[in-house]
């Protein structure tokens, strides 16, 4: 079984985000970079998959030349191979995005001689959150599509997803080839080891130059939400708080 | 209104320390012991990690260290967090995986014998016994400590802010920011006083601040126009795990800690997991502006974004020291910052240039409580009691030292000697060509080599005196780490001055000018001995602390009614020049001028000198006309005409002859004019290789850094005179009390009588600190404590043996008593053969010749 997984590179964040001057990024300049959240555990289910059924884990990424840094993370906890997209490092609408990284797929496709049996997107990106380019991927590759997936089951010629929904899942059956939007919670990912990451670093990078054509979607402007105030109460500092911790938790129903 | 914070905010303190992490928590404490009141904390982050170094700190102690201060103050350090019981004894072993380090390690067994500390030299097997997960096939042997000590530094803290409160009613503020120190100007022209701290919760009047910010130290020193140079570096740290052989030991740490010193890795247990740390990667250098926040960073500011390329190769070379470290996920990793300063000492002391603002800066947590004790001290009693502080001393940077270039580019070079082998005469690579003589072309010419006193230049050796070498059939050392930063050439050059005469020079001497109708009055108070002497004269004199031990040793030469000029070393201008603007009256009767870069020192020595200079001059160079101590003025004819010198007959090599002070454009020809006149009296260029340590030591001549420090008095130093001077002086109680209480230990000069070692090679032992010990090898104390060890190694070629100075307890230190020295942990058989002379011509023939 051959699973791709589309990851993407976004600022692992402190506390206050801070947006640049022209208000059209985040400035990272005090930020490490990292992969987003859902697509880190979608990258986690791909290499499980394949540690329990064989076959081979694919990692595409577009973004900066810098975005080498999660491809090879990947490559650390079990991929087995890695495509970089390169952008000139500013944002791509989820139009553009989508039709290269469709393109890319397609190339990977062809040089395999054969489709990805799933492609594994994240939910949603955790710094734009368009929800858009999983969709638009799927649809471009005229492949199904099931987003907020929180289990996997692969079969023969097709998989079983599972959606959480109030009270319970549903459960898709969907054919493959077949996309999947992975959620956050469905596992939780490795860290590397050191093996890990020394191995990732022999890992051959492929590049692959696409571009397309601009979307509709534009950034227009970025700006911080109101900070959110929060109020801290010393219940005590001896053996009499212990009296004020109980009222309290009565009080919000931990103790009845 | 938290826990931590002490009510309403206040407008005026005793003293304000700004930082809340290792070092000002153990300061207010500290000072709280003291029985300092009114003490203000405040801290820009949250309690009690407020996101400084501190936090992410890997939280062990090395107690062995080359370093006296270092040592020390771990050792004092590492007992401060004991007593709290702060702290568990894991153990820890440096390996070796060549022999240089092998070798590294002998003289680590050898710092250990210094500073009392117990260690032992394991084998592989051995290190395997004590470490079960090492791979003992990559390393050659282990330097074993049972003293290593893993604390928790926050909690003590929080313990030293506790006992701070409850004694003195310390306030503590956190989230609290500086954004302004306000100073006045000081009646010192170029000095300023500390008057308040500006916060975001308001202004705090202070007659003391403190600034223990760790790495934002130097951005706060700057609000008040002053510098403590640091900057914040990176050290990586990757925490992998769990691990089966670490969870078992259901401990925070169970195993010792294991220093891969030929990596520059460590790898402590932190309890089921390994905390790798590494100081083998580049060096990472950020500005502090380029720190984030607490708000801003994602997890302290202080735990920067990790680059994992950094680490790639650590990881590799601890892998194979520990394989089972390759299958443990990494699950925490930083770029942390700590602070690195120009030449790898902390920051400590009041600031030179602004009254009652003072450092507690670069340093670690290994070092934290004694060095908070070290600057409580210096607060209360005008000087630490606990450890001489020369080293680390603030006010040793000249202003060269203090820019950014300047911090980088050491910073830059020294960050990967952090494991490195560093020998004791190691010179800089970086930052060369500061302070150059007058003299450089012509020295250039005679093939100087050139090692640095701080930012001078000084010729050490001369390559054209290569000849010298056959003539006096010398030849290299056997063993290249004592071959290393020598050369045969400075005993050839010390023999010839011994038989002919030798030019040195000495421009790197610092000349402070002290004149105005308080000059002679001031000068007096400065120094033990009598200055208020004629035109004409000088005065030899220790400068000291008000406890009365060594804080400077220098000359003072009566050069009018009104003016008094100190010479002193280019090691300690910065914290003599310090001490003269701290104690100067402020009523302007003394002007202080800085005119080192006045003068060309030119010091001719030898038999031959009085021959070659009364070429030059007229003068009477006679012991009536020119007698020792005096100064002259002195013109003297070079081939571009006359040149008014000063010339003053001393000697620091134990020959006769002057040292000779020279308008700095003139010193050119006068050089060559002493060159010219010395053909035919075999006069030779002379480095300091012969100045600072051949000729002085045959001389048992004293150094302040070396033998001279404040843990010891001049009657002890043998630099006491018949009697005292009626004047007051600082120290001046502390010294008659000394006097009346007579010497514990007494400074001796040793000679080595077998250089051979058990590999039959012949050694020569390098820089200070080599323990002197009993014929029986044991470490010998002095009733106050104190160890002896060499504080002066060097040849001394005229005498005709390797001779070693050091301080002996009063009741051994007689000629002809013998000891051992130990050096790379193997005895050598030494025999003191002067006490408060000299080896070498202890008549001073030589001098009066």
């Amino acid at each position: 079984m051959k699973i791709l997984v589309c990851v993407k590179r976004v600022p692992a964040p402190g506390a206050k985000i801070n947006v640049t001057d022209d208000g059209l990024a985040v400035d990272a300049a005090h930020l490490g970079f990292t992969t987003s959240p859902h697509e880190e555990c979608a990258l986690e289910e791909a290499v499980q998959i394949s540690e329990r059924n064989g076959g081979e884990v694919t990692v595409l990424t577009l973004g900066p030349v810098e975005a080498e840094e999660q491809l090879r993370y990947a490559a650390s906890v079990g991929a087995h191979n890695i495509i970089l997209v390169p952008t000139d490092g500013s944002a791509w609408d989820p139009q553009r995005t989508a039709t290269a990284l469709t393109e890319a797929i397609q190339q990977a496709e062809e040089a395999n001689g054969a489709p990805f049996d799933l492609i594994f997107m994240g939910n949603e990106s955790a710094d734009s959150g368009g929800f858009q380019v999983g969709v638009r991927v799927a649809h471009k590759l005229s492949r199904p599509i099931v987003n907020g997936i929180k289990g996997i089951e692969p079969g023969e010629g097709s998989v079983t997803a599972k959606r959480a929904i109030d009270g319970g899942f549903e459960v898709y059956e969907v054919p493959t080839p077949a996309v999947l939007g992975i959620l956050e919670g469905i596992n939780l990912p490795r860290y590397p080891t050191m093996k890990g990451r020394l191995a990732s670093k022999k890992v051959e990078m492929n590049s692959a130059e696409i571009d397309a054509a601009a979307g509709g979607q534009g950034l227009v402007t970025l700006h911080r939400p109101p900070e959110q105030a929060s109020n801290t109460e010393i219940l005590g500092t001896d053996e009499s708080a212990a009296v004020a911790i109980v009222d309290l938790l009565e009080e919000i129903g931990v103790l009845s | 209104m938290s826990a931590t914070d002490s009510g309403t905010f206040p407008t005026s303190a005793k003293v304000v320390v700004i930082g809340a992490g290792i070092v000002g928590n153990c300061l207010v404490g500290h000072l709280a012991r003291l029985g300092w009141e009114d003490i203000v904390l405040i801290e820009k982050g949250p309690l009690p990690n407020p996101g400084g170094s501190t936090g992410h700190a890997s939280n062990f102690i090395f107690p062995v260290d080359h370093n006296k201060e270092m040592a020390l103050l771990g050792v004092q350090s590492a007992n401060q967090y004991r007593d709290l019981n702060m702290s568990v004894d894991s153990g820890g072993i440096e390996v070796a995986r060549t022999q240089e380090r092998m070798d590294e390690l002998q003289r680590r067994m050898t710092s250990a014998m210094a500073w009392g500390v117990e260690a032992k030299m394991l084998t592989p097997a051995e290190v395997k016994e004590l470490v079960p997960f090492i791979n003992e096939e990559v390393i050659m042997g282990g330097f074993h400590c049972p003293t290593v000590s893993v604390v928790d530094s926050l909690e003590t803290g929080t313990v030293m802010r506790k006992e701070a409160a409850e004694k003195a009613g310390l306030q503590t503020f956190a989230n609290t920011e500086v954004l302004d120190l306000i100073t006045e100007d000081d009646p010192v022209p170029g000095m300023s006083q500390i008057k308040a701290v500006v916060t975001d919760k308001g202004t705090i009047e202070a007659e003391y601040v403190v600034i223990a910010c760790g790495v934002w130290s130097n951005r706060i020193a700057n609000m008040a126009d002053t510098y403590i140079p640091l900057v914040p570096a990176v050290h990586q740290m990757a925490d992998v795990g769990p691990m089966d052989v670490l969870v078992e030991t259901n401990n925070e740490i169970g195993y010792p800690i294991v220093r891969d010193m030929d990596t520059f890795c460590y790898e402590r247990q932190s309890a089921g997991s390994m905390e790798v740390g590494s100081y083998g990667h580049r060096a990472i250098l950020h500005h502090p502006d380029e720190i984030p926040s607490n708000e801003e960073a994602a997890l302290s500011p202080t735990e920067m974004p990790f680059t994992q390329d950094d680490f790639d190769p650590q990881m590799e070379t601890a892998i194979e020291l520990m394989d089972m470290l390759g299958d443990a996920e990494i699950k925490y990793a930083i770029n942390g910052l700590l602070s690195l300063t120009p030449d790898a000492m902390p920051c400590l002391g009041e600031l030179p240039d602004v009254r009652n603002l003072w450092s507690a800066a670069a340093v670690w947590v290994k070092e934290g409580p004694g060095m908070a004790q070290v600057v409580a001290e210096w607060m209360t009693y005008g000087y630490p009691r606990v450890i001489d502080p020369h080293a680390s001393d603030i006010s040793r940077f000249y202003a060269d030292e203090k820019s950014d270039e300047h911090i980088w580019a050491r910073a830059d070079e020294h960050f990967i000697k952090t494991y490195g082998i560093v020998h004791p005469s190691e010179q800089w690579e970086s930052r060369r060509g500061l302070k150059e003589s007058s003299l450089k072309a012509l020295t250039d010419g005679a093939g100087a080599e050139y090692f640095t006193a701080r930012v001078w230049e000084r010729p050490h050796w001369y390559t054209s005196n290569a000849d010298l070498v056959e003539k006096y059939g010398l030849t290299e050392r056997e063993v290249e780490w004592d071959n290393r930063w020598w050369s045969p050439i400075i005993d050839a050059e010390h023999l010839n001055l011994r038989e002919n005469a030798g030019m040195i020079d000495l421009t790197a001497f610092q000349i402070f000018d002290l004149t105005g109708p308080g000059a002679v009055a001031f000068a007096e108070y400065l120094s033990v001995n009598k200055v208020d002497k004629p035109v004409g004269t000088s005065t030899y004199t220790p400068w000291l602390t008000p406890d009365g031990g060594f804080h400077s040793d220098l000359t003072m030469l009566r050069l009018g009614e009104d003016h008094i000029r100190v010479v002193t070393g280019a090691f300690d201008g910065g914290r003599d020049e310090a001490w003269v603007k701290k104690y100067m009256p402020t009523d302007g009767s003394v002007t202080f001028h800085n005119a080192t870069e006045d003068y060309v020192t030119i010091g001719l020595w030898g038999p031959n000198a009085p021959a070659i200079l009364g070429q030059l001059t007229d003068a009477d160079l006679s012991h009536e006309g020119s007698p020792y101590g005096s100064v002259r003025s002195v013109t003297i004819a070079t081939a571009g005409g006359d040149v008014s010198t000063d010339i003053f007959r001393i000697s620091y090599v134990g020959d006769t002859g002057w040292e000779i002070y020279i308008p700095w454009a003139d010193g050119p020809a006068v050089w060559e004019a002493i060159a010219a006149a010395g053909e035919g009296h075999g006069l030779r260029p002379t480095g300091a290789g012969v100045y600072a340590v051949g000729g002085r030591v045959e001389k048992g001549y004293r150094l302040m850094g070396a033998e001279l420090e404040s843990e010891y008095n001049p009657v002890e130093a043998g630099l006491a005179r018949p009697k005292v001077k009626a004047a007051d002086f600082i120290g001046k109680e502390a010294y008659l009390a000394a006097r009346e209480a007579g010497p514990a230990a007494v400074m001796c000069t040793l000679a080595i009588e077998d250089l051979t070692d058990s590999q039959g090679r012949k050694r020569y032992i390098q820089g200070g600190n080599a323990p002197i010990l009993t014929d029986d090898g044991e470490r010998i104390t002095d009733s106050h404590g104190r160890v002896s060890v060499v504080t002066t190694a060097g040849n001394g070629p005229s005498y005709g043996k390797f001779l070693c100075l050091g301080y002996l307890p009063v009741e051994m230190a007689e000629i002809g008593n013998t000891f051992k020295v130990m050096y790379m942990n193997e005895m050598f058989p030494a025999t003191i053969v002067a006490t408060t002379g000299s080896a070498f011509d202890p008549e001073d023939t030589r001098l009066k010749g």
